[in-house]
């Protein structure tokens, strides 16, 4: 009869869900998840998906393999990266090539939305997972992400 | 030492000492009354603190843990933040109804009360009809409800009170039958005496088979008669606002709050009362002391008390559709059968003695 197997359907669905719910509060000491900012401010790391602002990696040379393509500026929906290059001439080769100046990034008008790093061909660009970003002056969220005196890494364009 | 226990007959007897019998009779009536207030009102208070614990424990979150050591004193807190609080209304609202409807939840609730066994003979008002006192109580609660959400004159609240009366009473009828089961055992319907004919084994396993059919359909009328998740669309967060009490400030949201949990504690008092032999020790292992029962008792009713918020942490709320049938397409035909089981169980003599 249905009306009994409902019942008995019913019954273990509901204590299928109870077990659930139970070992989650069992194991809760060894899993809880709040992060009790900011009283562990010194051992808190974020996790690998989280979007703290878009950075630059440079290596121990100061190299980083940005070839001043401007496909982020592009891919960009909020112009949050400015790209400011021009041509100089390549030391190895002796040709005229384009170089970065200067990788603007304006972190107050990014939404985070990750499309420039998605667009840059030779991921140049990366998300950091810093969190505390909060300034006393707007200006101070536009950054330079490329360091002073810094060069593309050889061999990134091959 | 020689405390006695009965408090009534105590303070009853300290009081004519000094006054006429009818004067001393009311002094110890309110005393114990304003006792029962203080001590429920800080009951309720940690009661909120322990459901707000237990479901940061079923989300992986740590709770209130600032105010005061691991939160203690957050409740409280928020009790005082409350009280301080201007009291808003609606300027269409029908005042007096609407002033009126925050003391009915609250002093229905804590009527109940009065009748608990805490162990033996500490019991401010043992009546011969206790269980029946108890469901009478309870269902008066709803009045409150249903005045609160008409006189606040918002469509919510309303809509809110009006499901309110519509689960209330139809899982009354479950809660009553669900009881008058187990009354079928113990053939009386006072407490203390319901109490005693468990000496012979709680009342759960001298019915066992219906018994705990009974207890079942109890649990989840209970928790519908509280108006807690999932059988929360009084209060659907989503739904209504805050449900009936989308009008109330300060303190008098605080006394529908507190009500709440009030009652969640007597569902699950009675429960242990009943099914779980109150104040009883398993196996009599404390019974040469006497006053152990109030641990015994307490804690069978906060294990009763977390059972409900680990329903509440676990179902998904119900459609009005779903409650209605839940109720009278399975649960009251059920029950009915299970009387009848459980009037043969006894009839035959089948019951489990210890
Ligand atoms: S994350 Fe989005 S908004 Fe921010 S700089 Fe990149 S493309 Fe622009
Ligand atoms: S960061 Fe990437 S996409 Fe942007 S200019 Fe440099 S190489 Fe091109």
């Amino acid at each position: 009869m249905s009306y009994f197997g409902d019942i008995y359907k019913g019954i273990k669905t509901l204590l299928a869900g109870m077990s659930v719910t139970g070992k989650v509060f069992l194991n809760n000491k060894n899993n809880t998840i709040t992060q009790q900012y900011p009283d562990n401010r010194e051992t808190l790391k974020m996790f690998d998906r989280f979007r703290g602002e878009v950075v630059m990696p440079h290596d121990e040379n100061n190299e980083h393999s940005c070839t001043g393509c401007q496909k982020c500026e592009i891919a960009c929906p909020n112009g949050s990266i400015e790209i400011i290059w021009d041509r100089q001439v390549d030391p190895e080769t002796g040709k005229k090539k384009k170089m970065i100046d200067q990788h603007i990034y304006h972190l107050g008008m990014c939404t985070m939305c990750g499309l420039c790093i998605e667009a840059c061909p030779t991921d140049a660009i990366l998300w950091a997972q810093n969190y505390e970003n909060s300034v006393y002056d707007r200006s101070a969220l536009t950054k330079v992400l490329n360091q002073p005196g810094s060069k593309i890494m050889p061999g990134v364009e091959d | 030492m020689n405390i006695t226990l009965s408090i009534t007959t105590t303070i009853y007897k300290f009081l004519s000492e000094y006054m006429s019998e009818g004067a001393a009779n009311i002094g110890a009536m309110v005393t114990i009354a304003l006792i029962y207030l203080a001590i429920f009102a800080v009951a309720g208070l940690y009661l909120v603190l322990l459901e707000r614990k237990v479901a940061a424990w079923f989300q992986l979150r740590i709770g209130p843990n600032r105010v005061g050591p691991w939160g203690l004193l957050q409740t409280m807190a928020d009790a005082l933040k409350l009280v301080s609080k201007e009291l808003t209304g609606t300027v269409k609202a029908d005042k007096f109804l609407y002033n009126l409807a925050p003391y009915f939840v609250i002093i229905s609730s804590l009527m109940a009360l009065a009748v608990f066994p805490f162990t033996q003979e500490f019991q401010a008002f043992d009546i011969n009809i206790g269980i029946f006192f108890l469901i009478a109580i309870s269902s008066i609660g709803v009045i409150g409800i249903l005045l609160g959400g008409w006189a606040s004159n918002n469509k919510f609240a309303l809509i809110g009170a009006m499901r309110s009366g519509v689960q209330t009473i139809s899982y009354e009828l479950s809660v009553g039958l669900s009881l008058v089961t187990m009354v079928l055992l113990t053939g009386t319907l006072q407490l203390s005496e319901i109490i005693e004919v468990q000496k012979n084994g709680w009342l759960i396993i001298q019915g066992h088979f219906p018994a705990i059919i009974a207890f079942m359909i109890y649990m989840i009328a209970g928790t519908a008669e509280t108006n807690r998740a999932p059988f929360d669309m009084v209060e659907a967060e989503s739904e209504l606002g805050a449900g009936f009490h989308t009008e109330y400030s300060g303190m008098k949201f605080a006394y529908f709050f507190l009500a709440e949990f009030i009652n969640m504690f007597i569902i699950a008092a009675i429960a242990a009362t009943i099914f779980f032999g109150g104040w009883l020790s398993p196996f009599g292992i404390t019974e040469s002391i006497p006053w152990l029962g109030i641990f015994w008792f307490l804690g069978k009713t906060f294990v009763l008390v977390f059972l409900m918020m680990w329903f509440r942490w676990t179902f998904p709320r119900l459609r009005v559709d779903q409650l209605l049938t839940l109720e009278w397409k399975y649960l009251l035909p059920l029950n009915l059968l299970n009387i009848v089981l459980m009037a043969l169980i006894v009839w035959l003599g089948l019951t489990i003695q210890l």
